[in-house]
């Protein structure tokens, strides 16, 4: 297993870019989320939401750009396309909360067979509670993504029978794009769809505590010669 | 006639008492009300409970509050962006209480008390630790915790440009919280960069109907 080339960050911005389709409103949350506005395909339109109140986010702002009273959740100043729009905050979040976003990719800490996601606090005795748009974002977009690495920097599985943190929304994980692989969360299994190249399913299931299956093979993740990643049977 | 403009920061502060519980605007540091929370700390009101997105970051705005020792409790939704320290210390050595909560969840706690409307359901944080110690209902297979308004003594706010009716527009993603807070204290205090004559700003582009403010000065009006 030592041959394995885990993706990194950039790379699984990429393929989460990769999977949203033309016209759909997305979110993305603070970390490695917001990696994924640097992929996105140029050729569908692809609206982001910020929480603060806006829709039709751009990229980040420089120079003369730089307005800070345009930033986004990361309190980066970004810019606005033609056609944004501002709104105060109940609204931006009716729009999380009411299932008016199709998609919203958020960071996690650990996720479980159920769906279960943990993102906004751990167990440490110091730990202060920080919660911001994520539990609202959880519960309210259609389709929720997550992005995370598959295990933590120690080698222990984030991709759980149970989480152990606690929880930010129950039963609310729809995806998860891992350094080493793309997996569906359904029916209270982690539905393998792809994995890294030379990874077995018994090599991720050694780095995974709850049950990976795959009706069929998964698809091979692998990186061309720019290092940009995609799929092979 | 009406003329909700105040000349000076202190005329606009000095009603706030100890123990107050102040509403206070702002997104990063985008729409936070930084001149009025300068003088607030100069002036000096003990005790008082903050109700706002965050607790402040570096040694300004709320987190100069804190570090001088006048605020009792934080009630917010991230107290941890960067450079929150100030907070951070407060907190662990127990100088100041927090209570957290889902962002929507505070955002429509405030609208459900400007709107006068009681407790209400929402399915964030159902199952979660914020759902603890409430009534959870499930409701045609979604469930939902039972959330209450949340009113304040005082709002500061601030906004761009106010007449002197309390009229009031906001500036690009500074509007954040800014008009759901201003609706839920008895006593809103708006900050703005400019006052104009009624009429300049078109009755379409009024973002807070001034029935919701009780005064406006502006951002450099200091005095304190």
């Amino acid at each position: 297993m030592s041959s394995i080339t885990s993706l990194n960050r950039a790379q699984i911005a990429k393929l989460v870019a990769q999977t949203l389709p033309d016209g759909v409103y997305v979110n993305l949350g603070i970390g490695m989320p917001t990696l994924v506005a640097d992929y996105l395909p140029e050729d569908r339109e692809i609206i982001l939401h910020s929480e603060n109140g806006i829709l039709g986010m751009g990229r980040t702002a420089i120079d003369h750009e730089i307005d800070y009273d345009i930033i986004n959740a990361s309190r980066t100043p970004i810019t606005l396309l033609e056609g944004a729009s501002i709104t105060e905050h109940t609204n931006s979040f009716a729009m999380m909360r009411g299932g008016h976003l199709d998609y919203s990719i958020l960071g996690g800490f650990q996720v479980a067979v159920n769906g279960d996601l943990a993102n906004w606090i751990t167990d440490a005795p110091d730990a202060i509670a920080a919660i911001g748009g994520a539990m609202d974002l959880a519960v309210g977009a259609k389709n929720v993504i997550v992005m995370l690495d598959h295990t933590t920097r120690d080698g222990q599985p984030k991709l759980l029978n149970a989480c152990t943190y606690p929880l930010t929304g129950i039963s609310v994980v729809d995806w998860v794009y891992t350094d080493l692989a793309v997996i569906e969360v359904k029916d209270n299994a982690f539905h393998v769809h792809a994995m890294v190249d030379g990874l077995s399913l018994e090599d991720l299931q050694a780095k995974t505590e709850g049950k990976l299956v795959a009706e069929t093979p998964p698809k091979k993740i692998l990186l061309d010669k720019n290092q940009q990643p995609y799929y092979s049977n | 006639m009406i003329n909700k403009i105040v000349s000076s920061h202190l005329e606009a502060l000095e009603q706030i008492p100890n123990g107050a519980s102040v509403i206070v605007g702002g997104f990063g540091d985008a729409g936070i009300p930084f001149e009025l929370l300068a003088s607030l700390q100069k002036i000096g009101t003990k005790d008082l409970t903050i109700i706002s997105n965050n607790a402040g970051t570096r040694e300004i705005g709320i987190a100069g509050l804190i570090k001088n020792g006048q605020v009792r409790k934080i009630i917010c939704s991230h107290p941890r962006p960067p450079l929150s320290d100030v907070f951070a210390q407060a907190y662990r050595a127990g100088k100041v209480e927090l209570e957290c909560m889902p962002q929507g969840t505070l955002a429509e706690r405030l609208r459900a008390a400007g709107a006068g409307l009681g407790p209400f359901f929402t399915p964030t944080g159902y199952g979660t630790r914020v759902a603890e110690g409430k009534e959870q209902r499930v409701v045609d297979g979604v469930g939902y915790i039972l959330e209450q308004p949340l009113h304040g003594d005082f709002a500061l706010i601030k906004a761009h440009l106010g007449d002197r009716w309390g009229n009031l527009t906001y500036r690009w993603a500074a509007r954040n919280f800014n008009p759901v807070m201003s609706t839920a204290a008895k006593n809103t205090i708006a900050q703005v960069d400019r006052i104009v004559e009624l009429g300049e700003i078109h009755p379409e582009h009024v973002m807070t109907p001034g029935i919701f403010v009780k005064s406006i000065v502006l951002a450099g009006a200091g005095n304190v």
